[in-house]
């Protein structure tokens, strides 16, 4: 069959099941534009700047566990994805991020809107593709797919010249990828399974850290199963909160710097620490050589290359966590809770998380209260900021990939996009940005995007008219000089929404609190912003400063 | 410590750029890096000339293998190799001096591959402080010009990577 590269890469990507596209358009990428007016099985959402595409791609994987696509020209369009191209990539997310590219007649010749887009994400891609032959677009597109989806997942993409897109094949489907460079273990070796066993059988003070990896594997039924067989609680990262029901009793919350006390005690005292997909991030570890140092250390992770990486590791397992979980499952004897676990529970109970129980609109609350109106069942996406913490904090996941948040990279923006891709790949579900009222104005303009596609995501602006964070460090570390923080000129939010064509809402007290979240529920098909005017001065409370130990940690705002 | 990696690669466009850019944003030092193609068209090969302790040796092996277009790295460290570097030297021949450099050349095993009425190039071709050696003797006479190649390897014996 004669196919245009264009239509030949369209083919492809309904071949590896892609059902929708957030992308925005431009010169070079016009016969791939021209391809997708015809194409019914493929939806494209229209954004209004390339890094809301790259987030909604991201939020879109997160949430439904499939390879999110986001598209653009190239140059300026090319760029402006390369922020949610990193951010997928120090997630591990996989999404394919398709660029049109000048011709290759005048490649590197300074042409108009070019930029030499593989070359700027090599560092922050899993693997990219500069397409040269049109012949080459079956086979790239599906090995980019097979890249992006499998081992350790990450972005990766594609760089279609314009001639390349209008240029003929003979297109046949490609049945299967092998790349014999590329070959992810996935099975944990037999030998350190019995060793890890082994060493759970002996442990007195074992512990799980559970993290993104456990989600991506789809792990939790046997982490869940683990850890009720054997009584050991889990601790779980940012990115890791899902993989046991937050409502379980087994489950200690987050750890890391702003982490509950009681996971972060729980770390500090183990003396086996079993971790699950997560890669021993500095603002989980802190101080690297205080952190969990009377332990044994089990790793288990796809990714040979995080192994020993910052900590040593005594039994390295690698392959998929829920393969190896699932091997343990046969190994594993149970265990019955121990005068550990109620030391865990005296922590718990001595260092809950908490925060002010006066009138004021406090932000954890305005949390609490998302949750109770949704039964603890809406996805979440997040910003970056205080905001991010809080929700991290007191939205108790009940299932995996219900939270999506910005680890690695720390995206300040990253909520409204990847709501929008979330509540797209998953229109069952109520989906809530959590945002800070500055993060959201980093891709304010993505409103439109969901007003225009009619994506009925909530969002909740958590507004103290601070950059909240830099202002809490500036006020604990830098003698309250709050340099650069004070955003209290900004635009009325309500307004704001109104103007876009989406409903807006204001709550100032507590009181008003459940009734407008409730209210929100009630829109079905355009978003809602409710601006919630919060206590303006609030901390993310426990913090441990970074770089620093347990020993530092700040349980409540310092006397 | 140094050692020296052989590193196994698809032979497509960009993959030097994706190697060397891996060593420098993770921040390995490489001392030497030559590169060509092998006995297989599709391969080129890459010997890399690092120095750094085992963890860091760890970590850049690792990251190599997650390189989706490298095939096979391997360290060398506690392999016997044989290895070789070429390098060569435009040296000041002044009428004066020329019997004292032919006679180093002669030592050396090098071989004069360029003359003009002022000069030597000299082309030398073994272990690096062989190398280094020649370059020291050398210097007395004025280096003008100097270029070596890296280190290339390969094991002793029927072996291969």
């Amino acid at each position: 069959m004669k196919l245009t590269g264009a239509q030949a890469l369209i083919k492809s990507l309904k071949r590896e099941g892609v059902e929708v596209i957030f992308g925005f358009p431009g010169g070079v990428v016009l016969p791939i534009y021209d391809c997708l007016y015809d194409c019914k099985a493929i939806r494209h959402i229209l954004v209004r700047h390339e890094q809301g595409a790259a987030h909604a791609a991201d939020g879109y994987a997160r949430a439904t566990g499939k390879v999110g696509v986001c598209l653009a020209t190239s140059g300026p369009g090319a760029t402006n994805l390369v922020t949610g191209i990193a951010n997928a990539y120090m997630d591990s997310i996989p999404i394919v991020a398709i660029t049109g590219q000048v011709r290759t007649t005048v490649l590197g010749k300074d042409a108009f809107q070019e930029a030499d887009i593989t070359g700027i994400t090599m560092p922050i891609t899993k693997h990219n593709f500069l397409l040269k032959n049109s012949k080459d677009v079956p086979e790239v597109v599906a090995e980019a797919f097979h890249i992006a989806g499998t081992g350790r997942p990450g972005p990766v993409l594609i760089d279609i010249p314009m001639d390349v897109s209008l240029g003929q094949l003979d297109y046949k489907p490609i049945k299967s990828v092998e790349i014999p460079s590329y070959k992810p273990t996935t099975t944990g070796h037999p030998l350190q399974i019995k060793k890890a066993a082994k060493a759970i059988a002996a442990a007195e003070r074992p512990v799980f850290y559970v993290g993104g990896g456990a989600i991506t594997s789809g792990a939790s039924p046997e982490l869940v199963e683990l850890s009720e067989r054997t009584h050991i609680l889990v601790a779980t990262t940012l990115l890791g909160k899902g993989a046991i029901p937050e409502t379980h009793p087994h489950s200690l919350g987050m750890l890391g710097m702003h982490g509950t006390a009681y996971a972060n005690y729980a770390v500090a005292h183990c003396d086996l620490l079993i971790a699950v997909g997560a890669r021993f991030d500095d603002r989980v570890t802190g101080k690297l050589d205080a952190f969990a140092k009377k332990a044994k250390v089990i790793h288990i992770d796809i990714d040979p290359a995080e192994i020993g990486k910052t900590v040593h590791v005594d039994i390295p397992i690698v392959g998929d966590c829920r393969t190896i979980l699932r091997q343990l499952l046969e190994h594993v004897e149970p265990r019955q809770e121990t005068e550990w676990n109620e030391q865990i529970m005296r922590w718990r109970k001595e260092y809950p998380l908490q925060y002010g129980s006066g009138a004021a609109l406090y932000p954890q609350y305005v949390i609490e209260q998302i949750w109770e109106v949704t039964g603890g069942d809406a996805i979440i996406a997040t910003g970056v900021g205080q905001h991010q913490m809080w929700a991290a904090q007191f939205y108790k996941c009940r299932y995996p990939r219900q939270f999506l948040s910005s680890g690695g990279l720390g995206t300040m923006g990253y909520g409204l996009p990847a709501g929008i891709g979330a509540q797209i790949g998953r229109p069952d579900k109520i989906v809530f940005v959590i945002d800070g009222d500055g993060s959201i104005q980093m891709n304010i303009q993505e409103v439109m995007t969901a007003v225009m596609h009619k994506v009925p995501v909530k969002v909740a602006i958590m507004n103290n008219q601070y950059l909240g964070m830099v202002r809490q460090w500036q006020e604990l570390f830098w003698n309250r000089r709050y340099s650069g923080v004070d955003i209290s000129a900004q635009p009325d939010f309500v307004k704001l929404a109104e103007a876009y064509g989406a409903v807006g809402m204001r709550v100032e007290k507590k009181s008003q609190v459940a009734d407008a979240l409730k209210k929100s529920l009630e829109y079905k098909d355009k978003p809602v912003l409710i601006d919630f005017r919060i206590e303006r001065e609030e901390n993310v409370f426990p913090m441990i400063p970074a770089g620093q130990s347990i020993e530092e940690m700040m349980v409540h705002r310092p006397k | 410590m140094q050692h020296t990696i052989t590193t196994l690669v698809e032979n497509k466009p960009g993959v030097l750029a994706r190697v060397s850019g891996l060593f420098a944003r993770r921040g390995f030092n490489i001392e030497s890096l030559a590169v060509s193609i092998t006995e297989d068209p599709t391969v080129s090969r890459m010997t890399i000339v690092v120095e750094g302790d085992d963890a860091v040796l760890e970590q850049i092996t690792k990251q190599l293998n997650k390189l989706v277009d490298v095939i096979k790295v391997v360290d060398y460290q506690g392999i016997p190799i044989v290895h070789r570097e070429l390098a060569m030297i435009k040296v000041n021949a002044e009428p004066s001096a020329r019997a004292e450099i032919m006679q180093i050349v002669d030592v050396f095993r090098a071989k004069i591959i360029d003359i003009s009425d002022k000069t030597f190039t000299i082309e030398v071709t073994g272990s690096v402080d062989k190398v280094d050696a020649m370059e020291r003797l050398l210097e007395a006479y004025g280096i003008r010009e100097l270029v070596r190649t890296g280190r290339i390897a390969m094991m002793r014996g029927a072996r291969t990577p």
